[in-house]
Formats: C-alpha cells, sequence, structure tokens
C-alpha cells in the first residue's frame, strides 16, 4: 500500500513534465520543424560554453529576485499582476541616476540599487493603495500599472531621455562605465554583486517568513484576512508591507536588466520577466527553497530559446509554450492528486499559493477593514 | 448632423464591438460563478486561428467558427481545473493567459503581417436609412450586429427566461439551485464553454474585422483585460456593460481625435497610456469603498440615484466551488 502511494506521488511529479514536452514536441512537429533539432538547440543555446551559460545566469538573478518577492505577497494572499511594472519602474529609477549622477562607481552603483528598490516599492505601494484603501483589485490595478509603466519608460526614451543624436524609440544612450555593474570576467559575464544580493535575499525571505513576527501576521492575513484582523493583525499594513516587499525585490531586478544586461533603458525592459516569476511561484507552490531551482529551469529555457531564431528560424515564445504547459499540467495534476490521495495525505500539501476556496471577487469590499482601522 | 462626427461615432461602434462580444461572454460566465481570467491570451489565440483559417479555407465563417472552437475549448480547461479538479480558476486562468498568447505567436509565426481576408461593412437595409442611428449603427460589420444581438438576447436570456434564472441561481446561490433540481457544475461547464466560445468570437472580430491580419506583437493585446474590467464596471449587467464598452471605446477614439488637432501638443507615447488610466478610474468610481465616500460629498436628492447606478456587486458565488455532496 505504502509502496503504491509512493510510486503514485513520484508519478504525479513526473506526469506535468512529460505531458508538456510531449505537447510541445507535437507543437513543433505541428509548424513543420524538427523537435530533436529544436531541443538540441535549446540545450546547446544554455550550456553550450561559459557565455552562454552566462546568459541564463543574467535571467536568472532578475527571476529569482521576482520570485521570492511574489512569494511575500501570494503569502499575504496578494496576486501581485504588478511585479512586471514594478520591475520597469525600479528600471527607470536606477537609469534616472545612472544618466544624471556623476560619482565614483562604488558610491554611485548602490545609490542606483537603492533608487531602484524605491521606485519598484513605490509602484507596488500604489497597487496596494488601490486595492486595500480604493477597493480596486490587486489584479486589475497591477495590469493597467504594468502598462502605464511602460508607457513612462518609452515616453522617457523618446522624450527627455533620448540620445544626443535624435530621438528614438530604441533605447537612452549607454550609461557610463562607472554606472554599471563589473562583470566577473570577460568569458563569464555575470556580475558578483547581484549574486550575492540573490543569497542574501533568499535567506532573509526564507527567515522572515519562517521565523518573524511579520512573516507570522502575512500568513495570518493570507489565510484568512477577517480572522486575522479580529485577532489583532494589521492586516492592511499587512498587505502593505507585502507589496512594498515584493516591489523592493522587482525594483533591483528591474535595475539589473539595465545596468547590468543591457548597459540602457529600452522599452519592455523586464522582458516578461515579471510574469514567469508568477509561474515560479505557482509551480512551486510558494516554497521559497525551491524557487531559485525551479527559476534556474525556466531560465534555461529562457536562455536557450534565444537561439532557436538564429539558429532555425523558429519564434522564441516556444520557451513561453513550455513554461506555460509545464505550469498548467503541474496545476492539473495537483488537482489529479488530491482525488486519488486519501484526504489526511492531500491536505498536507499547500496546492496553490493562496487560500483554498478562496472567493475571487474582483471587487474586495473594503468597508470593513477601513471601518476597522478608522 | 456633419459627416464627419457620424464617422467618428461609426467607428466608435466598430472599435468597441469585439469588446462588446468579449464582454457579454464573460458577463455570461461569471453569472454562472466561473472567472475566466484568461480573456487577454484567449482573444489572442483565437484571433490567430480565427484568421488562419479563414485564409486557409477562403470562408470567414469557418474562420468565426474556428475562433469560437478555440475560445471555448480554453474556458473549458478552466472549468475542468476549477470545478472537476478543485484548483484555483484564477490560477489556471492566469497561466492560459500567458500560455495562450505565447501559443499564439509560436503556432501564428508564419502568418505576420500577411493580407488576407476581412469582413467589410454591409448596411442593413431600411435600417441604415434611418437618420443619425442608421449611419452609426447600421452601416457596420456582421460582428456588430452580432453584438446587438448579443446584448439584448442575454439580457432577456438572464432576467426574462426561467433557465436564466436557473443561471444567475447557480452565480449567486448554487446550494439553492441545487436544493430545486439545478445541476450546478454540468450547468456551469455549458455557460463557461458559451461565454469562451463568445470571447473567441471576439478574437475573430478582431483579426477577421477592426484589426485585420495577424501580427507579433498581436494588435489587440491588452484589450482581454480591458473587457475583464469592463464586466466589473458594468456590474455584470449585459446593458450596462455594452455602455462601459462604448465609453471605453468613444473615449479611446475621442483621446486620438485629441491628439490628430493641430494647437495640442501631447506626445503620442502618453496616449497609450490612457485605456489604463481610464481602467483604473473607473473600476475605482464602482467600488464600494468610494461610492460611500461619495455619498457624502453629494447633495441628498442625487444620492439615491447614483448609488444606484455605480453599485456593482458581483454574483455572490463568484470564483467559489460547489460540492454536490
Amino acid at each position: 500500500m505504502k509502496n503504491r502511494s509512493l510510486a503514485l506521488q513520484i508519478g504525479l511529479t513526473v506526469l506535468p513534465i512529460l505531458l508538456s514536452l510531449v505537447i510541445t514536441t507535437l507543437l513543433i512537429l505541428a509548424v513543420g520543424s524538427d523537435p530533436r533539432a529544436v531541443f538540441q538547440n535549446v540545450w546547446e543555446g544554455a550550456f553550450r560554453d561559459s557565455r552562454a551559460f552566462a546568459g541564463v545566469v543574467n535571467f536568472w538573478i532578475p527571476l529569482t529576485l521576482c520570485s521570492l518577492g511574489l512569494i511575500i505577497t501570494f503569502t499575504a494572499g496578494l496576486w501581485n499582476i504588478g511585479v512586471e511594472g514594478q520591475m520597469a519602474m525600479g528600471a527607470v529609477f536606477a537609469s534616472w541616476a545612472a544618466l544624471s549622477f556623476r560619482l565614483p562607481a562604488p558610491v554611485l552603483v548602490p545609490v542606483e540599487i537603492v533608487l531602484a528598490m524605491i521606485g519598484g516599492a513605490l509602484w507596488a505601494l500604489l497597487a496596494g493603495v488601490l486595492k486595500t484603501r480604493l477597493g480596486v483589485h490587486e489584479i486589475f490595478g497591477g495590469v493597467a500599472l504594468n502598462a502605464l509603466a511602460n508607457v513612462v519608460s518609452i515616453y522617457l526614451i523618446s522624450g527627455p531621455w533620448q540620445p544626443p543624436e535624435g530621438g528614438s524609440v530604441r533605447a537612452t544612450p549607454p550609461f557610463p562605465t562607472d554606472a554599471l555593474l563589473p562583470p566577473l570576467s570577460d568569458e563569464f559575464k555575470v556580475s558578483l554583486l547581484a549574486l550575492v544580493i540573490v543569497g542574501v535575499v533568499f535567506l532573509a525571505v526564507v527567515l522572515a517568513l519562517r521565523g518573524t513576527r511579520w512573516g507570522l501576521e502575512l500568513k495570518a492575513t493570507g489565510k484568512n484576512a477577517r480572522s486575522a484582523l479580529l485577532l489583532g493583525v494589521p492586516t492592511e499594513r499587512s498587505a502593505l508591507s507585502a507589496f512594498i516587499a515584493c516591489g523592493m525585490l522587482a525594483g533591483i531586478a528591474g535595475s539589473y536588466r539595465v545596468l547590468f544586461t543591457y548597459g540602457n533603458l529600452r522599452p519592455l525592459v523586464s522582458g516578461g520577466i515579471g510574469f514567469l516569476g508568477l509561474l515560479v511561484v505557482l509551480l512551486v507552490a510558494n516554497r521559497a527553497l525551491w524557487a531559485p531551482v525551479v527559476a534556474f529551469v525556466f531560465a534555461a529555457i529562457l536562455g536557450g530559446s534565444a537561439r532557436l531564431k538564429v539558429a532555425m528560424q523558429l519564434d522564441a515564445s516556444l520557451a513561453g509554450v513550455l513554461q506555460g504547459f509545464l505550469v498548467l499540467m503541474a496545476l492539473l495534476t495537483n488537482g489529479l492528486r488530491a482525488r486519488l490521495t486519501p484526504p489526511a495525505q492531500a491536505d498536507s500539501r499547500d496546492e496553490t499559493p493562496h487560500r483554498s476556496g478562496e472567493t475571487f471577487q474582483p471587487i474586495t469590499p473594503p468597508s470593513q477593514e477601513i471601518k476597522a482601522h478608522e | 448632423m456633419n459627416n464627419e462626427l457620424l464617422n467618428t461615432l461609426n467607428s466608435i461602434v466598430s472599435n468597441a464591438t469585439p469588446l462588446v462580444i468579449a464582454s457579454i461572454g464573460e458577463t455570461l460566465t461569471e453569472r454562472a460563478g466561473v472567472t475566466n481570467l484568461s480573456l487577454d491570451g484567449s482573444i489572442i489565440l483565437s484571433a490567430m486561428v480565427g484568421f488562419v483559417a479563414a485564409l486557409a479555407s477562403g470562408s470567414a465563417l469557418v474562420g468565426i467558427i474556428a475562433a469560437m472552437i478555440v475560445g471555448a475549448l480554453v474556458a473549458l480547461i478552466i472549468a475542468f481545473a476549477g470545478i472537476t479538479l478543485r484548483q484555483d480558476q484564477v490560477a489556471v486562468g492566469f497561466v492560459l493567459t500567458l500560455l495562450a498568447a505565447d501559443l499564439a505567436q509560436f503556432l501564428g509565426q508564419s502568418y505576420t503581417r500577411i493580407p488576407g481576408p476581412q469582413i467589410l461593412s454591409s448596411p442593413l437595409p431600411v435600417f441604415s436609412q434611418l437618420p443619425v442611428i442608421g449611419p452609426v449603427f447600421f452601416d457596420q460589420s456582421i460582428f456588430a450586429y452580432l453584438s446587438y444581438i448579443l446584448i439584448f438576447g442575454s439580457w432577456y436570456w438572464l432576467f426574462r427566461t426561467r433557465p436564466g434564472l436557473a443561471h444567475r441561481a447557480i452565480g449567486e446561490r448554487p446550494e439553492t439551485a441545487f436544493a430545486r433540481g439545478t445541476r450546478v457544475n454540468v450547468l456551469r461547464y455549458v455557460y463557461t464553454a458559451v461565454g469562451g466560445s463568445l470571447v473567441g468570437m471576439a478574437g475573430a472580430a478582431y483579426s477577421l474585422s477592426v484589426k485585420a491580419g495577424w501580427a507579433t506583437p498581436p494588435n489587440m493585446a491588452g484589450d482581454g483585460w480591458i473587457a475583464l474590467a469592463i464586466v466589473i464596471f458594468g456590474g455584470w449587467h449585459p446593458f450596462r456593460v455594452a455602455l462601459g464598452a462604448y465609453l471605453f471605446a468613444g473615449l479611446r477614439v475621442l483621446a486620438t481625435v485629441i491628439q490628430r488637432s493641430p494647437d495640442v501638443n501631447i506626445p503620442v507615447v502618453l496616449l497609450n497610456g490612457v485605456p489604463w488610466l481610464l481602467m483604473i478610474v473607473t473600476l475605482l468610481l464602482v467600488s464600494s469603498g468610494s461610492i460611500e465616500r461619495l455619498m457624502h460629498v453629494l447633495p441628498r436628492p442625487v444620492q439615491k440615484w447614483s448609488r444606484n447606478f455605480l453599485r456593482s456587486d458581483p454574483p455572490a458565488a463568484l470564483g467559489t466551488r460547489f460540492e454536490p455532496d
């Protein structure tokens, strides 16, 4: 009996991976391409040499930062779809410092990163206030703020920050070297400082969620906001602090894109990494320990697929297709698992990173919460 | 009335048409208690499939039907995951939003920016001769005429028929509906698929008529989110939802008209932010908190009227599961 359930558990873990690979293979055949060559190209695109691998790590750094931030907001029961815009705002604030301050690198870089954190946090706070005070659900507020962040960055690129040789909507002029994060080596172009930041953030998030009062309050708010409020948890403050924390991390992620990956500000600078972070967190079911691992797999798929366009004239959106099917199949097998295993066992897992059976009400009536505070 | 104004009004109606179709579809789904959050991706995928199917078959009708099937299939995945597998509808819907958009880009990569079939406007005889209303509403494509039927048809269905009553009941009080012999989960599947097929039709309305063709990034990206917001603004009532879609399209067209006039100097890029600002403002207006605040400011005689007008309560059982044990 025990063996059978163990086999079932393993089967249900492998099933989504297999299914998504099979579906992706069929889709590649459907567009008349060779699946083996595609997978080989993706693998080589990610792991061929240290240069390719550095590309993967450069996706992994912002993706992990976003995922860790989103774990905080999901813990508080919030769907922070606005993470893309928070990244973009972080990038904009960092770019402002990079373009206007003339300081030595050891001073300028920290200033840029702190500004990026402020930018991301402000944009997140906006979504948070819209949610808690004004009753606009964070999904809709987030989507709108994402689009507005892009409008702001495109406006800056094509207007005030355009290169001296004339207006373009492509990018700002390249930042001075002092404003950029230095790479580890020419062979392996990755920022050591960013790796250290990711490590520190990872530990901080894991410890904060496990062992602090703040983490406990976030969990209480996420599980049942009304009961938490009755038990004396300041749920509104708790939700806003989760938004701010996630915004700061997304801001750092955004600054990495401009201060290292590109070296200037471009439109759509977040490049879908924030949304990908949401997928990562859904896949790891909000377990912070697994986030860097899954983020690495996703970064490898993303980095590897960049090669498809050049090598095979295939659209790189294949990465999104594979990642999307992985998460969809994982969610579906989660449901299957709950149906196949005895209730006691099924309940011990947190299936999705938020309140199960939560009512999705596009408008949360905030009146009770507000009254309780006033 | 001068011609220019009539033309502007006509283009507002044609621009609003896909939004009307999609948001009426989502209204039907959410009235049954299911949230289909995948609209943005669904519309993009069905637009691509509709365009390619119409191109390959040479028949626009085939394109429309293919798009509706795609929309229904995506919606059915959400119903299956949410109802049968007890997963979170929002999570599955969000994953499908991204997945469907990427799928459209990947599968449609060899069909970008090529000429294809386009459904042009065909004036309705008799109706198009009416003053003002004729040139504005009845010199449109078939999609617009379908959308009018949908607006009135869905209102009649929901509020004037017995099965429509059951439809609303499974979104408001599923236990009561079940006790009266309604098969809650079967009907939820049905209405999710019906709503999804309309979302698919909206996709075809883009790729075969309003923004004909297929391109990456897709022309209609973002409109699915706007349609979702319009459902909330419309308070889940077909007439108000339609009004919301026309208002939205109207303000969007107005913004471009203002931009085009010579004395105004607003960068074009900032104009792209207008729909999103509108989205936040409209959701703000109908949220219960701001209505309460508004009541303190407004003079007493208009209080009741404006409260009734702005009130927007979601179906009570929206997004919840129902287990018939």
